[in-house]
């Protein structure tokens, strides 16, 4: 999956977020009104579409969304 | 070991009692009208029961057990064994239990014990008593389990406040040598002890002044020590990795299929969990109920309350192959494959 997929799928994921809104160099918490709610929905994503489940201080080591792209393909790979 | 069977034991009857009053997460204000939204699209949470400040969960499971009585699903003197699973005991000590059997007219040659855990309960209560009664020495015996976990909540602390309500059960079982074995996987984590923990006030740190000190963890999150504190995320991550390799592993014990199940009842812990576990698991949103919109999270009451809210028609008409299934604080989890006959009773009850 490219990181272009990638933001595609995650837009989806949040309900009512605009096509667009991310950008690779977004730094994912600063979308308007970003909760820790939002941190569960990257989880939940992630784990059913890589099958890895990534725990809080993976979160924390991410800031935008290629940071969090790039921890996926990592651990993929790995 | 990882998984075990029992036999010769059928769940009889079950009712689960809840407060009458409901706290709307619409009327919580430190949620904003936006997080309101979210909170109820991912939690899945519009309300929970919400005892009052003299009402405890023993008081919610003996109205539950009284019921089992009154309706002469059985009666006082057939109960052998009282186990009482709660994290919210009547007093410091003695076990809530022991009280329960003399208030429920229980008979003095009763076994009664208090095991506490939180949401992982259920099916821990039920792999306890199926092996007490199993060899036919004890005929029947009350599983009575739940919370009432608004407590020890801070309403001021958003990331545990509106999650919780209250909820008591009684679950009836009995010595029944046509029944299908029960097949239990029970799991234990301690290294995750502080992803729910209430830390003050037992003996580790007895309550002092320094309980009620309410301090500021993150905007939004204030609380003291002597409220329980989670963690979110890392309930999460647990719940998302553990729980559908232990479902598979009780369903393959068991020697049976996803398809063989007609309903999977799992806790009710936040319906975005919930749900991502289905998707793993490969179910069908028809074979896996909720009861987490109205009620919220029960802790060890979730399975009953949702089997009864959920199931109540199926349970007294239907033979069922079910799995139940509990994961939590402690950490603590586990899964039971059971079938049922049609039963006596699949109660849910109000509390004025």
């Amino acid at each position: 999956m490219t990181v272009n997929d990638f933001i595609d799928k995650l837009e989806a994921e949040f309900d009512d977020m605009p096509k667009g809104t991310l950008q690779p160099d977004t730094d994912y918490r600063s979308i308007k009104g970003w909760s820790s709610m939002h941190a569960l929905i990257i989880i939940a994503f992630v784990d059913i579409n890589f099958n890895i489940t990534l725990n809080g201080s993976d979160l924390k080591a991410t800031k935008t969304v290629s940071d969090l792209y790039n921890l996926v393909q990592q651990k993929a790979s790995a | 070991l990882s998984s075990f069977k029992t036999s010769n034991v059928s769940i009889k009857g079950l009712t689960v009692c809840v407060p009458r009053e409901a706290k709307s997460i619409f009327d919580y204000d430190l949620l904003s009208k936006d997080e309101q939204d979210l909170f109820y699209k991912t939690v899945g949470i519009k309300e929970r029961r919400v005892a009052r400040e003299n009402v405890t969960c023993s008081d919610l499971c003996e109205k539950a057990a009284r019921y089992l009585f009154e309706n002469k699903i059985t009666s006082a003197e057939n109960i052998d064994l009282i186990l009482f699973v709660s994290q919210s005991p009547d007093y410091f000590l003695p076990s809530t239990s022991v009280i329960l059997q003399d208030k429920l007219g229980l008979k003095k040659t009763t076994l009664a014990f208090d095991v506490t855990l939180g949401c992982s309960g259920y099916i821990y209560g039920l792999s306890i008593i199926s092996n007490f009664l199993q060899s036919g020495q004890f005929k029947q015996a009350l599983l009575l389990c739940g919370d009432k976990s608004t407590i020890s909540t801070y309403v001021e602390d958003k990331s545990s406040y509106p999650l919780f309500g209250d909820a008591g059960s009684a679950t009836l079982l009995e010595y029944d040598t046509d029944a299908e074995d029960m097949t239990f996987t029970m799991n234990s984590d301690g290294s995750g002890k502080n992803a729910i923990i209430i830390e003050h006030g037992h003996s580790r740190f007895p309550y002092s002044e320094e309980s009620d000190v309410i301090m500021e963890i993150e905007p939004g999150v204030k609380r003291g020590k002597k409220h329980l504190a989670l963690n979110g995320q890392d309930i999460f991550t647990f719940a998302l990795k553990e729980v559908s390799p232990n479902i598979n592993e009780t369903l393959k014990a068991a020697g049976k299929t996803i398809n063989d199940i007609d309903y999977f009842v799992l806790h009710q812990a936040n319906k975005l969990i919930n749900e991502t576990i289905r998707k793993k698991l490969g179910v069908e949103k028809e074979k896996y109920p909720y009861s987490i919109e109205l009620f919220g999270n029960t802790s060890s009451a979730s399975v009953p309350l949702t089997l009864c809210f959920a199931l109540e028609e199926k349970l007294l008409k239907e033979r069922l192959n079910l799995l139940l299934c509990g994961f939590g604080v402690g950490l603590s989890w586990g899964s039971v494959v059971l079938r049922t006959e049609p039963m006596a009773c699949a109660k849910l009850l109000n509390y004025d």
